[in-house]
């Protein structure tokens, strides 16, 4: 088809608004607050600009916009070097230790300031009771015990936990913007869609751009560095949900892969992006389970009562070896898989027992100690997953009277949760780690100025909400010593201001031009819209890239058939139709998550083994093969070819079992 | 369970530039209709329920049904959020009632100064591991 360009003669043409900047955060969750608030108490006494760009409201944007009801990694006590042997255990023994340990020695201080500004933690009574965040207590540096959960997590009443940490990292912004004159240093409904390499030097970024959501404006930030930390990726896959119910993803549904797309298409590594989560979650409210099976001590069943983790420990063993030995230490990838037997056996519906583990709570409380217990349970779901308690209140179901339905759901891309896809970043320098590495700045990628944090870091998973701001943290004390370095750096931009709105707004000059071709705006063969253009990247990610149709399963034959489809699936992202500027926003969102969809698939066809059995299985390698393959699989996208080089790398152990 | 806004208690914020949920919705759902000064989602399928449009809204206007494609209709879950509290109401299909409170926040909203009390930053430790505020960090022997 003929190639459409955008000269504004059918749709309105935005204001161009320049921004200049040293040190910008795209993207305003937990990584960035952090960011924010560590980097603007180094970089105000030295005169540096520190500047925000949000797709939504700060105060309820991110992951954590509403709320959560546990953090799930805070060490106390523990050695951040055992931490790392639990998350290489559950990421199926590659990790990058270096970045792992250095969340873990950090992240308590980020915990500390959240209880210090407000956000209510558990504690843990002198008779063993718990007490909720509000009640008098020590605080944590008090020596106040939280209650956990798990080893590593604690629990808190989180409603309100993103609105406590944007309100300090707004605070710290306007801190900045007064201090080194800044008109506005937060810009919130601004959608970064592209960044932009130096003019002058290859390799080095130099402009992120974008559009507002809701105003006739384009926008050009150009900085000295810059902090990519925009979420994960969420509706990559057909969901199990496919009308109205796909709002309700487990992860949040407005993360599009902008993280993965922008570093890609300025050719950073990435690392591991074949890794998926596939959470077991309660069924279709993808309510969380992690209080039920580790606080509550609920246990999963099928539909006949039996553990699966039993019945399947030795069929399981004998497929996947040492990374299924001790069954008290299964990773959640190897109990989902468990867990898919039973399915594919028809003896689901698979239940989480949530009336006999409150029955077995119940048998040491007395009556207000039970129903605490209760508003406990709800709370989970009510800090975290209102849909959840709304899919239990429609279907009458009480949990300390009935079982609830447990389910794997669609595959999600992240590198802060439970799963290790990301962007291959410079570690820190005093842990032993290889060269390679800690070439540079902690948490730069390999395109100079450009940093990651939080969703974005790969390889390095299990950081949660608290890891990934004490890793914005971290990102952003680098990224002032990378501004002190290069003072004398001026961005500087090839393409034109003219050229650059034009790419931004195409979706809205083809859709002007076409529209009124067809009767309906709906259908129309000159143009795709946002809707149809991810229903088929679903379509085409769930058939041939181990989505959940398939049971998870793929093999080089249907990867290269699916990446024939991709291909052109993105030669019609050309070909964009946008009616609004909150279609428009929708459009470059799907245009992300193809980049990000075709990334998994390139990474899955690399990797000639089935690392993560229970959340994708090539069925011509189905076996875990640490011969060939325990070691790190890095993807570029070579500007020059329009190519991706795939590679692997040498995983190192730094921490001994 | 998209949202939804409840045609008579919706007075549009009174004509403001932007409505309380416009303002709120991480994912740009929430619009006002000027010819009726009435806001909507519009977008129901993306909706996440995080229910921030619900707890913002100062009319109470906006509360959520259920996504119709899994959840049968007659339930409801509806928050009533405070400066330092939530309170709940579930009500069951079965019309039973249950009603939990939690606390939000343990300081005044807008109350937060971020560095108070904190040490000023320390060049001599920048590239260094560790914090503005936490010089020293474990390291591995």
């Amino acid at each position: 088809m003929e190639l459409e360009t955008c000269t504004f003669a059918y749709c309105q043409r935005p204001e161009m608004i320049e921004v200049e900047t040293d040190i910008l955060l795209i993207g305003g969750g937990m990584a960035n607050c952090g960011a924010a608030y560590e980097a603007v108490r180094w970089a105000t006494p030295k005169g540096l600009k520190v500047t925000m760009v949000d797709k939504a409201a700060a105060d309820r944007s991110g992951a954590v916009a509403m709320g959560l009801s546990a953090i799930n990694t805070y060490l106390g006590e523990n050695d951040p070097a055992d931490y790392v042997k639990y998350v290489r255990g559950d990421l199926m023994g590659i990790i990058r230790e270096d970045l792992v340990y250095d969340c873990g020695r950090h992240v308590d201080d980020s915990v500390h300031l959240f209880e210090e500004w407000g956000l209510p933690v558990w504690k843990r009574a002198e008779d063993g009771h718990t007490l909720d965040g509000a009640q008098p207590a020590k605080k944590l540096t008090e020596g106040g015990k939280p209650v956990r959960s798990g080893k590593w997590q604690i629990m808190i009443n989180g409603e309100s936990y993103k609105v406590i940490v944007a309100e300090a990292a707004k605070k710290a912004l306007e801190i900045n913007r007064a201090a080194t004159g800044q008109e506005i240093n937060l810009y919130e409904r601004v959608f970064i869609v592209k960044l932009l390499l130096d003019a002058n030097e290859p390799n080095r970024v130099a402009a992120a751009v974008g559009f507002s959501v809701r105003e006739n404006k384009a926008y050009m930030f150009k900085a000295k560095c810059m902090l990519l930390a925009c979420g994960g990726a969420v509706n990559v896959f057909r969901p199990r949900s496919v009308a109205e119910g796909q709002g309700r993803a487990w992860y949040p549904v407005w993360n599009a892969g902008t993280t993965y797309a922008l570093a890609a298409q300025v050719g950073a590594e990435l690392v591991l992006m074949e890794n998926r989560f596939v959470p077991a979650r309660f069924k279709d409210g993808y309510g969380p389970v992690g209080a039920w099976f580790l606080f509550f001590k609920a246990k999963a069943t099928n539909s006949l009562g039996e553990d699966y983790c039993v019945t399947h420990f030795e069929s399981t063993k004998a497929l996947y070896g040492k990374y299924c030995s001790d069954p008290h230490k299964l990773g959640t990838a190897i109990r989902n898989h468990m867990m898919m037997n039973d399915m594919k056996a028809g003896k689901g519906p698979i239940l989480m027992n949530t009336h006999l583990a409150m029955a077995e709570l119940g048998k040491t409380m007395d009556a207000k100690q039970i129903k605490h217990l209760e508003a406990e349970a709800w709370e989970d779901f009510l800090d975290m997953c209102i849909g959840q308690a709304g899919v239990w209140a429609g279907n009458n179901i009480e949990p300390d009277k009935a079982p609830s339905e447990i389910m794997p759901t669609e595959p999600y891309l992240l590198g802060s949760h439970a799963g290790c896809a990301g962007i291959w970043v410079s570690g820190p320098d005093d842990l032993g780690a290889p060269k390679e590495w800690c070439w540079g700045y902690n948490r730069m990628t390999t395109v100079k100025g450009l940093f990651t944090a939080g969703d974005g870091v790969g390889a390095s998973g299990h950081k949660f909400s608290s890891g990934s701001h004490a890793e914005g943290r971290q990102a952003a004390k680098s990224m002032v010593a990378f501004c002190l370095d290069n003072a004398s750096y001026k961005p500087a931009v090839a393409k034109s201001t003219e050229e650059l709105i034009g790419e931004l707004y195409l979706p809205f000059e083809i859709f002007e031009k076409y529209k009124n071709y067809s009767t309906d705006t709906n259908t129309n063969p000159y143009y795709i819209r946002p809707k149809m253009l991810q229903a088929r990247l679903q379509k085409i990610m769930d058939e041939y890239v181990a989505g959940v149709s398939t049971y998870y399963m793929t093999s080089k034959t249907l990867l290269d058939a699916g990446l024939k489809h991709l291909m052109l699936l993105k030669e019609d992202s050309l070909r964009m139709g946008a009616a609004d500027l909150h279609e428009l926003m929708r459009c470059w969102e799907n245009y992300h998550r193809i980049w990000t969809g075709e990334a998994h698939a390139r990474h899955i066809l690399f990797r000639e083994d089935s690392r993560y059995p229970g959340y994708y299985y090539r069925g011509d390698f189905n076996l875990i093969d640490d011969q060939n393959w325990k070691c790190f699989t890095i993807s570029k996208y070579n500007l020059q070819t329009g190519q991706w080089e795939m590679s692997k790398r040498d995983y190192v152990q730094l921490i001994p079992d | 369970m998209p949202s939804f806004v409840m045609t008579e208690k919706c007075d549009g914020c009174k004509g403001q530039e932007r409505t309380a949920c416009m303002y709120i919705c991480p994912n740009n759902l929430m619009k006002l209709d000027r010819d009726r000064m009435k806001a909507f989602n519009q977008e129901t399928e993306q909706c996440w329920e995080c229910y921030n449009c619900v707890k913002i809204c100062p009319q109470q206007a906006i509360e959520v049904r259920g996504y119709a494609d899994f959840i049968p209709l007659g339930g409801n879950v509806i928050p009533m959020r405070g400066s330092d509290s939530i309170m709940w109401t579930v009500k069951f299909r079965s019309g039973a009632l249950k009603r939990f409170k939690f606390p939000i926040r343990t300081t005044a909203e807008g109350s937060i100064d971020p560095y108070k009390g904190k040490p000023e930053a320390d060049f001599a430790n920048l590239k260094k591991p560790g914090f503005f505020n936490m010089t020293t960090v474990k390291t591995l022997k």
